[in-house]
């Protein structure tokens, strides 16, 4: 939805860039300025974007700002949708906002369960996608798409075992570089 | 030395339960880790990621055509509605229109997936509180319908049917009057169920005031779909932010008073007859016309003019070797999938391949909020409380 209150936004919250990309508004905040800018956006009476649809990660491996957490938020008096991102590094902790929004904290654990992001301030940082004893990151772009470890089930031990992985063929894939 | 009765320090723990993963009543693979007090839940912690089968990354290795039956498997129960938020993601992205009557028919299929999912959600929440009957009846409207699903596109369930640029295949001669008499007769077949159930003494006594939710708390909640309407807030996406066709369609939207788990089964039933009527309205209005984009860059020429032209055979080469090449940009589409609402996050960096793909599954949102909703409530209600919202792990853990 086209994003009406532009001027608002400019003068209360601290954004470093606004991107309108179809009729959807972007603003990329630094991830300091994080906890702020959401709380205005979910309290101003012209902003009111009450309701977090979804929070991403995104893993960009060659910038020096490697991941990018994207805030998907919903205003349903007004009608429209805005995303806020943010972009940290590898150590840098992510303030976590369940202060400001609940239903913030699975999707958080999801992003440091997959991403290996810290949230900082989150009551219950736990894994919650991958397997109990799982090491490692898999949605970075350095973790290989079939992973590390096979799990198998060791009849005479009576239990699964976790190995080494052992793939009889690679994976292909198909990158056509010449363009014909 | 007596020890004196008072004087023991007495520790109480809370009785901690496993509700686990293979569990008749679990909806999938659920594992809750239930601490009681008796028999009332005090908190209830869900340990998902049973069925996560690595979708979102496994998207990224794949082309855009190739990652469009993934999306079919999230929620097994309603698949054209994650087929269609994609194709609008990546239509989106393409900036490419599509001709009316795939619009139209999208719209069709979307309502009839809509009616297969709240056959199965309430077909299933109610034998899950007990009444069994209900479940079979449901489940034979749901043959008659995937009936139409092969039809269309050749397998009852996972129709890899609607796509970027279109939909894959033309309605084949028929359908339509096959589909006036299934809708003459669902009404019917809708008040047997009903009957069966809405003024029962005992599925009222089980569902009303369970899971109670305001709408300020839906909202805090993330909600969406047919639990923020339980709670009385009239959000629908196919009316707030329409798509296809929904704009020029008569319906309404049932929104619920109480949001007890009883007002959510009632607003489920009502949009199956909204539903309904959708399709009747779409079946009079559908024209004739192409079914995909002329837009080759999305969707390969027909074999006449592969075989003809010297354009539509380099086109039909590139799609097939190396598929869709979409510009840089992201996108986050949403619509209004049966079970709330279902949103892609795509980003797209110039290849063929998306560079990422979050899937936003209402149903994860809704799990969250599993142990606010169940406090105070009995063993008895969480699956009553499950069922109300309507889980399918394929989506949640995806």
């Amino acid at each position: 939805m086209k994003f009406k209150k532009f001027k608002d936004v400019k003068n209360f919250i601290p954004f470093l860039v606004y991107q309108e990309y179809k009729d959807e508004s972007i603003i990329v905040v630094s991830y300091d300025k994080l906890l702020f800018s959401l709380k205005c956006l979910k309290s101003h009476i012209g902003l009111q974007y009450n309701l977090l649809s979804c929070i991403s990660g995104v893993d960009f491996l060659s910038n020096k700002y490697r991941f990018s957490v994207v805030y998907d938020l919903l205003s349903l008096t007004y009608n429209s949708r805005i995303r806020v991102k943010a972009f940290v590094n590898e150590i840098t902790p992510v303030p976590s906002i369940i202060n400001i929004f609940i239903n913030a904290d699975w999707w958080e654990r999801e992003i440091w369960d997959l991403y290996g992001i810290y949230f900082d301030k989150h009551p219950d940082l736990r894994r919650i996608l991958t397997d109990y004893g799982f090491e490692g990151h898999p949605m970075r772009k350095d973790f290989p798409l079939s992973g590390f470890v096979e799990l198998r089930y060791d009849n005479i031990k009576r239990r699964i075992v976790v190995e080494p992985i052992e793939l009889a063929q690679e994976f292909r894939s198909f990158t056509l570089e010449t363009p014909w | 030395m007596i020890l004196k009765k008072k004087e023991l320090n007495r520790e109480f723990k809370n009785f901690t339960i496993n509700f686990g993963p293979q569990h008749p009543a679990a909806h999938g693979v659920l594992r809750l880790i239930l601490e009681l007090d008796g028999e009332i839940i005090e908190r209830a912690d869900p340990h998902i990621g049973l069925l996560h089968r690595g979708t979102e990354k496994l998207i990224e290795h794949k082309t855009y055509l190739q990652a469009l039956p993934y999306f079919d498997r999230l929620d097994y129960v309603s698949m054209m509605a994650q087929e269609h938020t994609y194709s609008l993601a990546v239509e989106k992205l393409a900036g490419v229109k599509i001709p009316r009557r795939a619009q139209v028919i999208r719209v069709l299929f979307a309502e009839i997936t809509r009616i297969l999912n709240h056959l199965l959600a309430v077909g299933c929440h109610a034998m899950d509180v007990g009444a069994m009957t209900p479940f079979l009846w449901a489940f034979e409207e749901r043959e008659k319908l995937m009936e139409f699903y092969e039809r269309v596109s050749g397998a009852r369930m996972h129709a890899a049917y609607i796509r970027p640029g279109g939909v894959s295949m033309d309605l084949p001669l028929g359908l339509l009057d096959d589909l006036y008499i299934f809708a003459d007769q669902f009404n019917y077949r809708l008040d047997e169920i009903e009957e069966m159930l809405t003024n029962n003494r005992i599925w009222k006594e089980r569902l009303i005031d369970i899971g109670i939710v305001s709408s300020k708390k839906a909202i805090d909640w993330g909600f969406s779909g047919v639990m923020l309407r339980g709670s009385g807030l009239p959000w629908d996406l196919r009316k707030t932010q329409s798509y296809e066709i929904y704009s020029e369609l008569d319906f309404s939207i049932p929104v619920g008073s109480g949001g007890d788990c009883y007002d959510r089964y009632l607003v489920r039933v009502e949009e199956m007859r909204q539903s309904l009527r959708i399709i009747q309205q779409v079946i009079a209005i559908i024209p004739e016309g192409p079914i995909k984009t002329s837009n080759y860059k999305l969707n390969p020429p027909s074999r006449t003019e592969m075989k003809t032209s010297m354009e539509a055979m380099i086109h039909h080469f590139k799609f097939y070797t190396e598929g869709i090449v979409l510009p840089a940009g992201e996108t986050y589409t949403a619509t209004e999938a049966p079970k709330g609402e279902f949103g892609v996050y795509l980003v797209s960096n110039n290849t063929e391949k998306p560079y990422r793909c979050k899937i936003k599954a209402p149903g994860f949102g809704h799990l969250q909020a599993l142990n606010e909703m169940s406090k105070g409530h009995m063993i008895a209600d969480v699956v009553t409380i499950i069922g109300t919202q309507d889980i399918v792990f394929g989506e949640v853990d995806r």
